[in-house]
């Protein structure tokens, strides 16, 4: 195909993104109802996501020269990037930068930690910091869902709410409830994956694995791993983040702040 | 002379006032109820009444001035034991998803405790929704959610009971049987009860007192008896 009329790696990959872009262009152009601005906001999104990746695999060859202990800082800055990506999105509900910082570092971090532990992850950079991102990013997804679902929960309950604690319940036994079905609601997207798993979707790292000669048997089992601990990092995050939320929706005195959650 | 305990009204309002957007929501409110005592609050839609039961509740803070409970203000009580101790019962019903009984036994539950399902049954029955425990509440009639929130917050045993409009919804019969039953209530559980009423001829069938509240203050308040007569011959009241 293409490889035929490109010879050199980079010249056909610039090929390859280029096509792609046009591509993903066409379709917005099909959209009729789409208005101009939007298919500006897609070509921004797409040029951005290009030369962060294209840096990444900068950095990705420079990984192999620093020394290991780096990786933390670079988690530790993806993990805040993330929690600035994820509060974008719910600007109104107060402090909600620093909770899904500390929602995804500890749902990452633990997660992180248990797989070098494991030796899932190899201590070497080329191993943390690529898994690491991938952990971190299912995190963000599932904290961004957390987010946006428990305050559709608490504008759909607010009646139900109120009449809970007139009747002396606490804030914490009256969303309970509610808790429960975001933090399900936000792994749902993970456990579809997980029971799709090798059906619908082979995931890119164990197909890179088997292409660079890893056995197929062991690079099943390790993204076995992978994607399970992934929903176990998902789940820590989303509970974390919402209890966190939870308590800053109601006042010292138990009354339920509806103007944080409302539009 | 120091007033006893006895002489001291179980709910008081201190300068009560709630402001929001340089708006008076509740201005200023000096109201007292003695247990035993249904107090009737009336006034035009959108006066304040439901604003007012909802700080008493202390569902909303106050902008200014407190509520006394038993002399004690009410600020320096645990908001779960306050909410108990003065129940409310909201306009429009919100019940819980499941039975009939579960919504009785929400108060209680959160306590560790439960109520006897044979003094549910007598309660239920009271209030013309004989054997309704195990009903799903989400078909329930307006008439029929309304009586239930009604009991529910009964049966958390509140010493203050706020009652917003609680028969509404109901025909002519049935808000007989309920003005019975609360009149009852009251004298038994020496209640301090306050009832938001669109009714004249309600606050005059069971109040002892009347306040009426426009724009958020009190224009007149006094003894049933006193105040009805008023009341009957203003055109500004609903
Ligand atoms: N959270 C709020 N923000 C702004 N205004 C409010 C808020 N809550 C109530 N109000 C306003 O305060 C006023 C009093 O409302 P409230 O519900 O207490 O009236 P009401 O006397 O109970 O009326 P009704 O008889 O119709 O039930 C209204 O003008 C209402 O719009
Ligand atoms: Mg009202």
């Amino acid at each position: 195909m293409l490889n035929q009329f490109f010879h050199d790696p980079l010249t056909l990959g610039i090929v390859q993104a280029v096509i792609a872009a046009l591509m993903v262009l066409a379709t917005a152009l099909l959209a009729r109802q789409q208005r101009v601005f939007f298919i500006r906001e897609i070509s921004v999104a797409m040029l951005r996501g290009l030369v962060q990746i294209v840096c990444v695999g900068f950095g990705l060859a420079l990984l192999l020269k620093v020394p290991f202990w780096l990786g933390a800082f670079i988690l530790l800055g993806m993990a805040t990037i993330a929690a600035q990506m994820t509060a974008q999105h719910a600007k109104h509900l107060p402090g909600v930068f620093l909770i899904s910082f500390i929602g995804i570092s500890l749902g990452s971090g633990l997660v992180i930690g248990l797989m070098t532990w494991l030796g899932v992850i190899e201590p070497t950079l080329t191993s943390l910091v690529p898994v690491g991102s991938m952990i971190i990013s299912s995190t963000m997804r599932s904290n961004s869902q957390a987010l946006e679902r428990f305050r559709a929960e608490i504008l759909a309950h607010e009646r139900q709410i109120e009449a809970g604690l007139a009747l002396g319940a606490t804030p914490k036994q009256i969303t309970a409830p509610y808790l429960q079905a975001t933090v399900s609601a936000s792994l749902l997207p993970h456990i579809d994956s997980l029971q799709s798993l090798g059906i619908v979707w082979i995931p890119g790292l164990m197909t890179g694995m088997v292409l660079s000669g890893a056995s197929p048997i062991y690079a099943a089992l390790y993204q076995f791993v992978v994607m399970a601990l992934i929903v176990a990092a998902a789940r820590i995050t989303a509970l974390v983040t919402t209890t966190l939320i939870r308590d800053r929706l109601f006042s010292p005195a138990d009354q339920l702040l509806l103007h944080l959650v409302e539009r | 002379m120091k007033p006893k305990a006895a002489d001291v009204p179980l709910l008081q309002t201190v300068h009560l006032s709630r402001e929001i957007k340089a708006k008076k929501i509740v201005a200023d409110l000096n109201v007292s109820v003695e247990q035993g005592t249904l107090l009737a609050v009336v006034g035009p839609s959108g006066s304040g009444k439901s604003s007012f039961l909802r700080l008493l509740n202390r569902l909303d803070e106050p902008t200014a001035g407190t509520v006394l409970l038993g002399g004690v203000d009410y600020r320096t009580l645990m908001p779960a034991s306050l909410r108990r101790r003065v129940g409310l019962v909201f306009q429009t019903p919100a019940l819980f998803p499941g039975t009939v009984g579960d919504n009785l036994q929400f108060g209680p539950r959160q306590r560790g405790e439960s109520i006897p399902a044979a003094a549910l049954a007598s309660l239920l029955e009271e209030i013309g929704l004989a054997g309704y425990a195990a009903r799903d509440v989400g078909r329930l009639s307006g008439g029929e959610a309304q009586r239930v929130a009604l009991l529910r917050t009964l049966v958390n045993e509140p010493q203050v009971l706020l009652l917003d409009e609680p028969t509404s919804a109901l025909d002519a019969s049935s808000e007989l049987i309920i003005e019975a039953f609360l009149a009852k209530i009251v004298q038994q559980k020496a209640l301090a009860c306050i009832l938001v009423t669109h009714k004249l001829a309600q606050a005059s069938r069971i109040a002892q007192q009347i306040l009426v509240l426009e724009q958020g203050k009190v224009t007149l308040s006094g003894p049933t008896a006193e105040i009805l007569p008023c009341l009957t011959n203003s055109s500004t009241i609903p």
